[in-house]
């Protein structure tokens, strides 16, 4: 019991802080002093107190969109323990439907978008679309070789076998699938080098432009949906990389938020010193990471070291 | 030391995907110059345990790998880059989405044949026989794919390096003939196609081997 | 009252009533209604029994009588395998004869009581497919399958392309029976030649490795064309759209699932497979269903794109056999479990959801009368219902929870994840490969029905007429509400589901399996689609009372400053999908008629955007030409005189009747 309502306060309160971190790790390389690190609650209040606008051409789905989406992260965050903090739902299986939960909630944000009839958003809806469908193999493959290694399909258990001593067998295998799940990391959540969220125009319509129709307690759900979804991609790198005895106990449970700060500083300094890709090289940069993916997958089976 | 040489070898897969699917001639010498570095460390790594006498032919390997091909032959190719004024491959026989699909392929060809290859000696790393296959497969992807005569030394260089990982395999039973027998025919290999890229250069403006098809009958 | 009584009187039914709406032709509204009414009926009865007998055990039936053909018995019989395709065939068929009532109506000018005769026929044929255990009876019902199916794919045969629509599928379908006949054949040989008899086939276990991979590789083909497998599923994107919509849904629900079915009868027959079987039906799989779902995506045909879907769900389907028999194989009865009884579960789900979906594309083309995704737009306002019910079938299909789709691709992925640190080596491998392509072919899939729930039912119309589209009859409305409510209750009930599928499956694993463990495995899945639509309603509730009492404005959509944008400026569908098809480049050819503006006040401008499907260009054409050019050979044999004919029957008889006694005498 008392982990679940750790859990949930770690889900529901502490993701809008990793939006501040990078801020402040952006306005710090660019020599700037930078919106509070608090700044993203005090926009979500903001926003829940507002009114809205809609669009004529809109349907029911354009109001729908934010509320799936923000309903499948909030689900996908009961599968992914938060360090020595055990995952509310535990069983074999999890993994997939983690990735398939946060499916749904794409699925209804570009139906949204599409519902507005823009060409702007229906853009967006269209990138968004080749991008995530291409970083799903990816995923899956990460995901692949973390089952492979712990021998187990649920996220809980084998984030909970990943010792010490498998770094120090398994390193390129960790190795690999790391590099993978941050390049996935920065493509589902819309971030440098995949797409620029701090703007919407023309060359960098991704998720940013999807929901430029969005207004009032609908952006809300949505700015917090999207925090808590970069916070759960950063709670699977974060218990990738470290090993799970670091992580138990309640210290672990602390060691594990600061992680997470430390994962959005990195996605901060990230997008500080690298330059947006292409457009065109995006699906190479994520088919890139697939094939660490599959890399890590061929070693683990035909390298010998298992 | 497993897990180390294992890291560095797959470093080395690494660049090998890298050169295969950037299409700038820049990154690729970079990234061929980094596989030089890689390779340099890893006779002693995998090699740790070794007397003071194999100390010596293993030390003067790593040294000539790192001089040759993380230094001279990079900065040669940089050289004949800057003449040639190529920045980038434009337009490759196999473009670079595909190449990096097959280079996965590949990769995992080498795996299976080197779990298969049955190895007269005992070696240093389960890994380094199926990554000396994959860096070969690869090289030949990249000197099949590629117009560019300079990515062309680039795709020889890195089988080069692969025979070169794969003799490593053999570095401590024959330690110094066949390592001096690698970088020997290496430097050839250099010399002939920077003579040949010079000459394209001078006679045709161009270092594209597509031109080259104009030659036949 | 046993189950095969129960088939027999639904074949009755079925047969009965397809007759009396021949006899009824004078009243085109009325043979429909006939026929239907006796499809509806019977398929419920059988559709009944058939759950009942699956749940409570499935005893296996069998009938044998003597008939007078000279190869062995009348046989049919039912098993858990059999009854599994008749719930199938009974489900999607009720509800497409349901449609057809109104669906038919707009054809008030034609004779419609010959399509609801050979419809009737066709799910008549299917259910004899599945129940015949000979191969004569088989391949009979299989051939009046064919050739039913092929005068309702020609129902429009005033129109070019559905002439050769047809024309294609027949040639496919009879490729496909030779090699099934060739199969049956060949097993029919090895087991001494004596009878066609499915129970014997069965009972022979011990084949030679050759034999069985000739009848694998000959099941694959033949079974194959049928169900859609890349690349000899050129006929199944022609033959789709061409037809009526209430036959594509039976079709490309039901029918192509036929092939399946075959595929799973002759496993049966072939006893424990080796490691490389299951390894090569992953392969077809996962290029079925990435080429198939890439070619989707290219698709501004809506019933073509669905038809390309088939292929993409078949070769999930595959996928699933694959993972089954890589358990086999290395005898883990646990995952081949899971693999079976999620390629089995995908079976059925595919007839639900595909059925659904093209029913609700039957009801815009009756709306709209075109098929153009790029024509249409903003559905959704005159069409509510038949919008939602597409937004859910969209949602199944692409295997997303809380729907049906889900529960079967998560089974395979289960057993294949288990699978990749199960077992080891191959295993392991083909497994990693069908969980990768199962994503690939998610995330693909996602991109696509978002495309087209998005083009064709949301936003502003394109055309005036998607302006002044109109809802669906009665009968269409309630066929594509009951599919719907079938997906949602399997997605929020997959114990229930599990159950279904337990019997067949053990049946295909041979081995002690354990149908309980999977039914718990499931539960979570249950458990998580509840919370999901319990979250979902809170948090609409909330946002519900935020905005009560607040402003609320409703504008034009923002056009970035510009101030006259029109609905044609709106993304369409070839646009969504052009940046997803760009690094698939290599498997497709981009057809552009292009007319760009020019001048300075330019006044019209064209851009027009194709892509062909080349599997029959690059693979079937060349094939073909060199097996003619291969049998040009004997073409010396055909001189046009009738006289030489008779002399070669002549000769053939002399032939025959010289050897037979030259044996009789040995």
């Amino acid at each position: 019991m008392r982990d679940i309502i750790i859990h949930l306060v770690i889900l529901l309160v502490l993701p809008p802080l990793l939006l501040g971190a990078i801020t402040k790790t952006k306005a710090f390389f660019a020599g700037r002093s930078g919106p509070p690190l608090l700044q993203t609650y005090h926009d979500i209040y903001r926003l829940l107190r507002k009114g809205a606008v809609y669009s004529t051409a809109t349907t029911w789905v354009f109001r729908a969109g934010p509320i799936v989406s923000l309903a499948t992260v909030m689900i996908a965050g009961l599968l992914v323990p938060f360090g020595g903090n055990r995952a509310t739902f535990v069983f074999a299986g999890d993994m997939i439907v983690f990735a398939y939960l946060l499916g749904l909630g794409r699925f209804f944000t570009m139906a949204a978008a599409l519902d507005t009839g823009s060409s702007f958003e229906g853009m967006g809806a269209s990138r968004e679309a080749a991008f995530a469908s291409l970083a799903e193999p990816a995923l899956f493959l990460v995901l692949a070789v973390l089952a492979v290694l712990a021998h187990s399909v649920s996220l809980q258990e084998a984030f909970g076998v990943l010792a010490t001593g498998t770094w120090g067998q398994m390193a390129p295998v960790l190795v690999v699938a790391c590099i993978g799940l941050a390049v996935v990391l920065l493509a589902e959540n819309s971030r440098i080098p995949v797409d620029d969220p701090a703007t919407h125009l023309e060359l960098t319509m991704l998720h940013e432009v999807m929901v430029l129709d969005h207004s009032g307690p609908d952006l809300a759900f949505i700015v917090y949906g999207s925090t808590m979804k970069l916070f759960l991609f950063g709670a699977l790198l974060l218990q990738l990389v470290l090993p799970a005895p670091v992580l138990l106990g309640a210290q672990g449970v602390g060691l594990f938020c600061v992680g997470e700060l430390v994962v959005a500083v990195l996605v901060g300094a990230c997008e500080s010193i690298i330059a947006r890709l292409r457009l065109q090289r995006v699906p190479q940069f994520l088919v890139a990471a697939a094939v660490l993916g599959g890399l890590g997958v061929t070693i683990l089976f035909a390298g010998g070291l298992r | 030391m497993t897990s180390l040489s294992a890291l560095l070898l797959l470093a080395i897969i690494v660049t090998d995907l890298y050169i295969i699917s950037t299409g700038r001639l820049g990154s690729c010498i970079r990234a061929t110059a980094l596989q030089g570095v890689l390779l340099a460390l890893l006779p002693p790594v995998i090699y740790a345990d070794s007397t003071a006498e194999q100390w010596f032919h293993i030390g003067l390997m790593s040294v000539g790998t790192l001089v040759l091909k993380a230094g001279v032959i990079p900065w040669l190719l940089a050289r004949a880059m800057r003449e040639a004024n190529v920045r980038r491959e434009t337009e490759p026989f196999v473009s670079l989405h595909v190449s990096v699909v097959l280079g996965a392929l590949l990769v995992a060809l080498g795996f299976w044949m080197g779990k298969r290859l049955p190895l007269p000696v005992p070696i240093g790393s389960p890994l380094l026989v199926p990554a000396s296959l994959a860096t070969i497969l690869m090289g030949f992807l990249v000197l099949v794919g590629r117009k560019m005569a300079i990515a062309q030394v680039v795709g020889y260089l890195v089988l080069e390096n692969g025979v070169f990982i794969f003799g490593l395999t053999l570095a401590r039973a024959l330690p110094f003939v066949i390592e001096l027998g690698v970088l020997l025919d290496l430097l050839v290999g250099v010399f002939v196609m920077g003579i040949a890229i010079h000459h394209i250069s001078r006679e045709f403006d161009d270092i594209d081997t597509d031109a080259l098809a104009s030659l036949r009958d | 009252m046993t189950l095969l009584s129960v088939v027999a009187t639904s074949l009755a039914l079925l047969f009965a009533s397809g007759v009396a709406s021949l006899l009824l032709y004078r009243s085109p509204r009325f043979a429909t209604a006939v026929a239907s009414a006796g499809a509806v009926i019977g398929c419920v009865m059988g559709l009944a029994a058939s759950v009942y007998a699956l749940v409570s055990g499935a005893p296996e039936e069998i009938v044998r009588a003597a008939w007078h053909l000279p190869v062995g018995e009348f046989h049919v019989g039912v098993d858990a395998l059999s009854i599994f395709f008749l719930l199938c065939i009974y489900v999607v068929s009720g509800l497409s004869a349901l449609y057809a009532v109104g669906y038919m109506g707009s054809y008030r000018e034609r004779n419609l009581a010959l399509p609801a005769f050979f419809f009737n026929l066709l799910i008549v044929s299917m259910i004899v497919v599945v129940v015949a255990r000979d191969a004569v009876l088989f391949l009979m019902a299989w051939e009046i399958m064919t050739m039913a199916s092929y005068f309702l794919v020609t129902f429009e045969d005033q129109r070019d392309e559905v002439r050769r629509a047809g024309f294609t599928y027949l040639i496919a379908s009879h490729v496909s029976v030779v090699f099934v006949f060739v199969l049956f054949a060949f097993l029919s040989h090895e087991t001494g030649g004596a009878s066609f008899d499915f129970g014997g086939f069965a009972q022979h276990q011990s084949w030679p490795h050759a034999v069985g991979a000739t009848a694998l590789v000959l099941a694959l083909i033949g079974f194959g064309t049928k169900a859609g497998f890349w690349p000899m599923h050129i006929w199944l994107p022609d033959a789709h759209p061409a037809a009526p919509s209430h036959v594509s849904a039976l079709m490309s629900g039901v029918m192509i699932k036929m092939g399946i079915y075959g595929i799973l009868r002759t496993l049966t027959f072939l006893g424990p497979p080796p490691i490389w079987w299951g390894g090569l039906v992953v392969a077809i799989g996962a290029v079925s269903g990435i080429i198939g779902v890439i070619y989707a995506l290219a698709q501004h045909d809506l019933k073509r794109l669905l038809a390309y879907h088939s292929i993409e769900n078949i070769g999930i389907i595959a996928l699933g056999i694959g993972v089954g028999l890589i358990g086999q194989a290395f005898r883990n009865p646990a995952l081949a479990f899971a693999g079976y009884a999620g390629a089995l579960l995908h079976v059925l789900n595919h007839g639900l959801f595909k059925g659904l979906l093209f029913h609700c594309a039957g009801s815009v083309l009756h709306a709209t009368g075109t098929r153009d995704i790029d024509k249409l737009g903003g559905l959704y306002r005159h069409m509510k219902l038949t919008g939602t019910t597409f937004l859910i079938g969209a949602v199944a299909i692409c295997g997303l929870p809380p729907l049906n789709g889900f529960v079967s691709e998560w089974l395979i992925y289960y057993g294949a994840f288990r699978s990749g640190f199960t077992l080891s080596g191959a295993g392991a491998i083909a497994a990693v490969v069908a969980l990768t392509a199962l994503s690939l072919i998610g995330g693909l899939a996602v991109a696509c029905f978002v495309k087209v729930f998005g083009v064709v039912f949301l936003g502003a119309p394109r055309s005036p007429e998607a302006e002044h589209a109109h809802g669906a009859p009665l009968s269409m409305r309630l066929a594509t509400v009951a599919g719907a409510a079938a997906c949602i209750a399997i997605g929020f009930w997959p114990q229930g589901a599990v159950r279904i599928v337990a019997e067949p499956a053990k049946l295909l694993v041979g081995q002690e399996a354990t149908a309980g463990d999977l039914a718990t495995a499931v539960g979570p899945i249950a458990l998580v689609a509840a919370i999901l639509a319990g979250l979902t309603l809170t948090l609409a509730l909330l946002r519900w009372s935020l905005l009560r009492g607040r402003e609320i404005r409703t504008t034009p959509t923002w056009g970035c400053g510009y101030p006259a944008t029109t609905p044609r400026m709106q993304y369409t569908a070839a646009s969504f999908a052009s940046p997803l098809l760009e690094p698939f480049a290599m498997l497709l050819r981009r057809r552009v008629h292009q007319d760009g503006p020019s001048g300075y006040f330019p006044s019209h401008a064209h851009h027009d955007l194709h892509y062909d499907d080349l599997a029959g260009e690059r693979i079937l054409l060349p094939l073909t030409r060199k097996i003619v050019a291969a049998l040009g050979r004997m073409r010396i044999i055909q001189h046009g005189h009738i006289n030489i004919y008779l002399a070669y029957i002549l000769l053939t008889f002399v032939v025959l009747l010289a050897w037979q006694l030259a044996r009789l005498r040995g």
